[in-house]
């Protein structure tokens, strides 16, 4: 009788256990605003070399998840690299990252839209999980500090930059 | 233990079959053949069965690789230099990945030794089929002559 209590526990919990791992394998929950935001190490889209958010450190960061084959991304990039010309620089830079595309269709995407904002190839799309994102677009702003302060999911435009990112931006003449 | 050696023996008959599953392949492919071995990471199911616009560029990168006169092993490593391990529809046997093989059949065999100690045990402690009942006397032999006596009677 011992013995059979034995495994009718050991089976609950391997159950239970597989319950939990299907329930964390599944994804992670959005970023919460104030958390540090994740930076692996990841490929650079159009040129050699591998890249970090952590390089950014001290800038405001807005990170912007994309794919070649997404419209909406084809809609909003005009609009970021319009924001990048304007307010990139010391204190602010756009970052763009490719996720779970081909390369090669990123690099073509980022030459057809002349984006001049560093990119970075997420080919698995993992960071975008650590982010919680559930597809592309998907848009966040970083403090100097790493951490999230403001997020959206969906594609951006000129308006959006201007009324929900520009505020927390420094003002340009303390760039300088 | 007869029961036990015939569990194993099955197990061990499978790990050909999940090795040839994975063997890889030197011949040209078919875009297919492909879509049946390879995922849309961003569906979640079969190439072959997806229609997103990131499906549609994978099959498109599939089939410059296939004019391109690659292999079916030189474009899933394609692929995955792509889109990570998760774009094969079947864990490689290799890493941690092999466990997706070995896994199952471990747990198939940690099963029938467990199930063939439980029903030893159960055999040892409940005994014969008989053990429980009474012993039963044969009868007297009075009895016995009465018996006789009322058999005689009938012409059998």
């Amino acid at each position: 009788m011992r013995i059979r209590s034995i495994i009718a526990i050991l089976v609950a919990v391997a159950i239970v256990a597989l319950l939990v791992f299907g329930l964390i394998s599944k994804g992670n929950s959005r970023l919460a605003v104030g958390a540090a935001a994740p930076s692996p190490t990841l490929p650079k889209l159009d040129e050699p070399g591998s890249g970090s958010l952590k390089e950014y450190r001290g800038k405001w960061v807005l990170v912007n998840f994309w794919a070649s084959w997404c419209i909406p991304c084809r809609d909003e990039a005009p609009a970021l690299e319009q924001f990048q010309q304007e307010h990139g620089g010391k204190t602010f830079t756009v970052v763009g990252i490719d996720t779970q595309d081909i390369s090669d269709d990123g690099t073509k995407f980022a030459h057809e839209y002349d984006i001049s904002y560093p990119l970075l190839h997420d080919g698995n799309g993992d960071n975008g999980h650590e982010f919680g994102t559930t597809g592309v677009p998907e848009n966040y702003l970083l403090e100097p500090n790493g951490r999230l302060a403001w997020a959206v999911a969906g594609p951006v435009d000129a308006r959006i930059l201007r009324e929900q990112v520009t505020p927390f931006l420094p003002p340009k003449s303390k760039e300088s | 233990m007869a029961a036990f050696a015939v569990l194993v023996a099955l197990a061990a008959l499978m790990l050909p079959a999940v090795a040839a599953a994975d063997a890889p392949s030197s011949m040209r492919t078919t875009l297919n053949e492909i879509e049946e071995e390879v995922m849309c990471p961003v569906c979640g199911t079969l190439l072959g069965l997806a229609e997103s616009p990131q499906a549609t560029r994978e099959k498109a990168f599939v089939e410059k690789l296939i004019k391109e006169g690659k292999t079916k092993s030189q474009i899933k490593d394609a692929l995955v230099a792509q889109y990570g391990d998760a774009v094969l529809a079947e864990p490689n046997g290799s890493g941690f990945s092999i466990s997706a093989y070995v896994v199952p059949i471990v747990a198939f065999i940690v099963a029938a030794i467990l199930l063939a100690a439980a029903v030893w045990k159960w055999r040892r402690s409940s005994g014969g089929p008989d053990d429980h009942l009474p012993a039963v006397e044969g009868p007297s032999a009075e009895d016995r002559r009465r018996l006789d006596e009322d058999l005689g009677r009938y012409d059998l």
